[in-house]
């Protein structure tokens, strides 16, 4: 017990160190084929009607953003994940909460929602667009769609693994049922809840490019499509490049938020923060 | 005068399906008692102590808590288990708080000091040793001062040492509120240690109460505690006498007379 306090501030010190180590070595690989790249296609061997070198791809990205057209694209891809992505949550939160919670829904709806999933969701495409039509709607429901699955799993058995010795405990305390979800059965799931929001997100990234490929006239999808008909592959190189770190930066955004809330689950990197 | 409960287990049955755990138990538990209940895995202790506590039901038979029938979970009846079963996203004070109302925080302080852990109070349990965690458990079981103690063999998974210390809290605390206690475990030598009585559970049924006359602190090295160890092992292994056993068992019982 007494020595526990020296100890605990050289395991941060150590964990610090290693996390400024690891951080540069991420960067090691990209950097070292980049401009491997670079060499490559200046030499001649990368044809530059197939594969434009990396200094071309910007030059790209500075005209496009210089035309204000970039932020245009990016800002309507990024406003439909967003929707599909609360859209899709919302539903999964409302639906993975009642049958991880109730026997009952759980019988009710999970047969159903288990063999909706099975059906690969690009399949949707074309009879949403027959209901909804080639607009935002149907868009921004495929997304949905995609995000829907995973976090209503998740939830749903989060929610069912919560230990029933921790329920027992809250119910010979005599908790109320509102305590009993307030204090246990919520920060008992939100671990699990995390991880379904982050591989839904993960699937929206995936369904926003599928949405905008099958008919639009903006977003980083539209870029991809125009970047092949009008034969430039910087522009699909550029709208690639995009949703990787659009896809990163979520997706990191999100993870951040859930160590903030998941802060007790390890009491080291809590006390570094 | 003690505060503990008057606790009078009357013909008590519980079967689940068609398995029956206890059968026809009777015991009786004056206020402010130390028993410890001893018995091998199986044979119905830990069912007992959760139809005291009112998490079960039981199938026949009843619980007279005070002269009065357990229906349901009795705020006077607090409960420790073998794992500590705190909430890992409450900080300790908060966990010994749990189901507090009012001005809970400087009640779970004082009971907090009384296990020793006062200087923790804002920790995560993530960083409590077992011991502790079971310390904290403790706090959180006597913080609304129960009159019914009921422990669920809760130094099972501790280190030697740490459970030494922990029998001697749990001693010291339970002779200063003077709260009835019922303890089960598969430790004779606890049993003996803690109890004034130590009652044998055998396939749901009572087959031994004996008192336990030592004075307190008791001490192993004692002979006649150590008499009294030998006495209920003898009787828990010579179960193991009949015909079918093997012969490592009946070395054994050579070995312990």
């Amino acid at each position: 017990m007494l020595k526990s306090l020296p100890v605990n501030s050289v395991w941060v010190r150590q964990r610090d160190h290693l996390l400024q180590v690891r951080w540069l070595r991420g960067f090691f690989l990209p950097v070292v084929l980049l401009v491997g790249w670079e060499c490559l296609s200046r030499l001649g061997i990368f044809p530059p009607n197939l594969l434009p070198a990396p200094s071309a791809v910007l030059a790209t990205i500075g005209q496009l953003a210089a035309s204000g057209e970039l932020f245009a694209h990016i800002a309507v891809t990024l406003y439909r994940v967003a929707v599909g992505f609360l859209l899709g949550g919302a539903i999964a939160t409302v639906l993975g909460a009642l049958t991880g919670y109730s026997r009952l829904f759980s019988d009710l709806l999970d047969p159903l929602l288990q063999s909706l999933r099975n059906i690969p969701s690009l399949a949707w495409v074309p009879l949403f667009i027959l209901w909804m039509g080639i607009g935002e709607t149907s868009k921004v429901a495929l997304i949905a769609v995609g995000v829907f699955f995973p976090v209503y799993l998740n939830l749903m058995s989060g929610v069912q693994n919560v230990d029933r010795k921790l329920v027992e405990v809250g119910k010979a305390y005599r908790l109320s049922d509102l305590q009993l979800i307030r204090r246990i059965f919520l920060p008992a799931t939100l671990p699990a809840y995390i991880v379904g929001l982050r591989s839904g997100l993960g699937l929206g990234w995936m369904f926003v490019v599928a949405a905008e490929i099958m008919g639009s006239s903006q977003g980083l999808g539209f870029l991809l499509v125009d970047g092949q008909t009008t034969g430039r592959p910087t522009v699909i190189l550029v709208s690639i490049l995009l949703f990787a770190v659009f896809g990163k930066l979520t997706d990191s955004a999100l993870a951040t938020v859930g160590q903030r809330l998941l802060f007790w689950q390890d009491s080291y990197s809590s006390q570094t923060h | 005068m003690s505060r503990g409960v008057d606790l009078r287990i009357v013909e008590l049955s519980k079967s689940f399906g068609s398995k029956q755990v206890l059968q026809d138990l009777s015991l009786e538990i004056k206020p402010g008692e130390f028993v410890a209940i001893v018995g091998r895995s199986g044979c119905g202790k830990s069912t007992l102590l959760r139809l005291i506590s009112g998490l079960e039901r039981p199938t026949a038979g009843g619980i007279l808590v005070d002269g009065e029938p357990v229906k349901q979970l009795n705020t006077a009846v607090r409960m420790m288990f073998q794992d500590a079963r705190l909430l890992l996203w409450k900080r300790v004070i908060q966990n010994v708080g749990l189901g507090l109302r009012g001005n809970w925080k400087s009640k779970a302080q004082l009971t907090l000091e009384q296990v020793g852990l006062a200087d923790r109070a804002d920790e995560w349990i993530a960083v409590l040793s077992g011991g502790q965690r079971q310390r904290v458990a403790l706090a959180r079981a006597l913080v609304s001062e129960p009159r019914l103690l009921l422990l669920d063999e809760p130094l099972g998974a501790l280190d030697a040492l740490t459970r030494i210390e922990m029998q001697r809290l749990i001693e010291s605390i339970w002779q200063e509120q003077q709260f009835t206690t019922l303890l089960i475990t598969h430790d004779v030598e606890e049993a003996v240690t803690l109890g004034d009585r130590v009652v044998l559970l055998e396939a749901g049924q009572v087959t031994l109460d004996l008192e336990i006359p030592l004075a307190r602190p008791r001490h192993r090295g004692d002979p006649v505690f150590a008499a009294l160890v030998e006495q209920i092992l003898h009787r828990i292994l010579s179960r193991d006498q009949k015909p079918a056993v093997q012969h490592s068992a009946s070395d054994l019982l050579v070995h312990s007379n």
